[in-house]
């Protein structure tokens, strides 16, 4: 079986310039057929642009990418057959109601007055948005206007779908509702391109991660090899007295394996194994070392950034309206 | 990697059947938006009401010497004013699809390219007609009287229509250049306001200084107003309807390929 056929997506050295910047530098992924594919990376790191150009909003500079075996930009109409797209930012018609955004939906997909109503009327159910059917969209919260939104890209039942960091800015409920709706969509055979700025999102939902940094992939692999690699936990021990801090770091490197990061008096490390707390614990005890922090917790993605390029995830987006430094 | 193993075959462009229906189900979006957006009604319907009403009432006697006489050369002015303003809408419209990502949906189904800007400018003529009816039915009410017949009447309208047609390619442009819809709405403002007023569509160019009335003879809002004026009178047209026409094809000759392309590059 070639690639063709057993994946629906696949995208070779997509290059993408915006004048100065280059926002995709060579980016090659493959989503399996009826997968989800974790695109993580910080904000900048041109997740977004990867996404438009598979969903033909925007042609590469140079490579190629293919959906379903069509290619995006010469056979972009059959592209746009087989796809959802549910942006980074909500767009939806705010002027409309709930049931009318997915009516002109339908409509434009080629289904009957009644068809239409009928489809959106199951989606709205689906997504708990009965209640606000004839609302208009502007008085939407934005957990329902985002789930509003994701009803839109799934009225003509694509096989594959692009989520652009469908949960940032969602609070922890709406963000489990939009999870299991992914999952949802996968079970019933759907592809799901999925950006995402967080590890553990990538982690629950994806079968295969992809990070990339500066438009270019830096690390691919399953959510469990990714882990492995970076730590999926981190690992921080703050000591009671500076004095301590080598001791503290000397014997965290040897039950972590590798040596702490020290940022301002706090000692981290990726860990994978979650032994390592109840280990450290002890071995600080047995040295009699006062501690004032420690903790085990989820791995941000800047401390995966940290793990897999060596330096911080900027954010590039910020750092371009930051003056530059003179020194003194 | 071969690209031949495409998994279903998929027809590859939109037939122009598909893309006019598209085009429909595009223009009932906008309209449904009425429904929803009183401000849109009120801009449609409110402004011109109070126009007429203001115009005839305060300007009418210092102008024409009486409100009838006044609104009888006023009138299609009115009308003509509005019908400019309105075509701005278009590119205020098409902006706010571009800027709040309503464009990048529709971008991203499987519709004709076109369907967006040519629904969006077939629900605009419909509003059109409503304005330039509703102008006309209440200057009727307050004593303009049409000598012009069915054929005069229905002339004006297919002149309006084309005319605003023509300048809406300029909102067009200007809605797929400007970065939100505000600067859309400035910029009709800051163009079409002294466009209109330095044009006979309010008073009759004796009485403006001599350099101000070469400029207003050969403004095309002047000569339209003058076309629309003889087709409800039922007076001299040809030449003007003649001269408007050929504005309308100048603007649109010159404006259409420019936004067009705007336009692609967008698609
Ligand atoms: N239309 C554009 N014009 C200019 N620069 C852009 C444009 N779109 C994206 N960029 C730049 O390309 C880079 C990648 O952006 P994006 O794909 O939006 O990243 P992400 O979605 O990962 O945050 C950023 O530096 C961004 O500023
Ligand atoms: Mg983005």
């Amino acid at each position: 079986m070639n690639e063709q056929t057993t994946h629906a997506i696949v995208a070779e050295g997509l290059i993408k310039r915006f004048g100065d910047t280059t926002a995709l530098d060579g980016v090659d992924l493959a989503v399996r057929r009826g997968t989800v594919l974790g695109l993580l990376g910080p904000n900048g790191a041109g997740k977004t642009t990867a996404v438009r150009i598979l969903a033909t909003l925007l042609k590469p500079d140079a490579g190629r990418a293919s959906v379903g075996g069509y290619d995006v930009v010469r056979d972009a109409h059959q592209v746009r057959r087989l796809i959802g797209l549910t942006g980074q930012y909500a767009s939806v018609d705010e002027t409309l109601t709930g049931i009318e955004n997915l009516i002109l939906i339908g409509r434009l997909l080629g289904l009957s007055r009644a068809e239409a109503r009928g489809r959106g009327r199951e989606l709205l159910a689906e997504f708990r948005l009965d209640d606000a059917a004839n609302k208009p969209a502007k008085a939407y919260s934005g957990g329902m206007r985002r789930r509003l939104d994701l009803a839109a890209s799934l009225v003509g039942r694509p096989q594959v779908l692009y989520l652009d960091e469908p949960t940032t800015g969602l609070d922890p409920r709406s963000r489990n509702e939009m999870w299991d709706i992914v999952r949802d969509l996968v079970s019933d055979g759907v592809t799901v391109l999925l950006t995402t700025q967080y590890l553990e999102e990538a982690d629950l939902l994806a079968e295969e991660i992809v990070v990339i940094d500066h438009g270019r992939v830096i690390a691919t692999g399953t959510p469990d090899e990714l882990k492995s690699r970076v730590g999926a936990q981190t690992l921080a021990v703050r000591p009671k007295h500076a004095v301590d801090a080598p001791i503290v770091q000397s014997i965290v490197a040897q039950v972590a394996g590798r040596a702490p990061e020290a940022q301002g008096g706090l000692l981290t490390v990726p860990v994978t194994d979650p032994a390592v707390l109840p280990a450290v614990v002890r071995r600080l005890d047995e040295a009699e070392v006062p501690i004032g922090e420690l903790a085990l917790r989820g791995s941000s993605l800047d401390e995966v950034f940290l793990a897999l390029t060596g330096h911080r995830a900027e954010d590039r987006t910020e750092d371009q309206n930051e003056p530059e430094r003179i020194p003194a | 990697m071969t690209t031949a193993a495409a998994t279903v075959a998929l027809p590859r462009r939109v037939n122009p059947v598909e893309a006019l229906r598209h085009t429909f189900t595009l223009a009932w979006r906008s309209l449904v938006q009425l429904k929803h957006n009183p401000l849109e009604l009120l801009d449609l319907s409110i402004q011109p009401i109070m126009f007429v009403v203001l115009f005839t009432y305060v300007f009418g006697g210092a102008i024409s010497g009486s409100t009838g006489d006044y609104l009888m050369f006023a009138l299609p002015g009115i009308i003509v004013q509005n019908a400019i303003f309105a075509s701005v809408t278009t590119g205020v419209g098409l902006n706010s699809d571009l800027t709040k990502g309503v464009f990048d949906r529709l971008r991203s189904l499987p519709i004709a390219r076109s369907a967006p800007l040519a629904g969006r400018i077939l629900a605009d003529t419909v509003k059109q007609v409503w304005s330039i009816a509703l102008i006309l039915g209440l200057g009727v009410i307050l004593g303009f009287r049409i000598h012009g017949g069915v054929q005069g009447v229905l002339g004006a309208f297919v002149l309006l229509l084309v005319f605003s047609l023509a300048v809406s390619w300029i909102a067009v442009l200007v809605g797929l250049l400007a970065s939100e819809p505000e600067k859309v709405q400035i910029f009709a403002f800051v163009v079409v306001f002294p466009l209109t007023f330095t044009s006979n569509a309010f008073v009759p160019t004796d009485t403006m200084p001599g350099w101000l009335q070469k400029w207003v003879d050969i403004n095309p809002v002047t000569i339209l107003a003058d076309a629309v004026r003889g087709l409800l009178s039922g007076g001299a047209a040809a030449t003007y309807v003649v001269q408007s026409l050929l504005w309308a094809v100048a603007i649109a000759a010159v404006f259409a390929p420019i936004a067009v392309r705007a336009f692609k590059r967008r698609v």
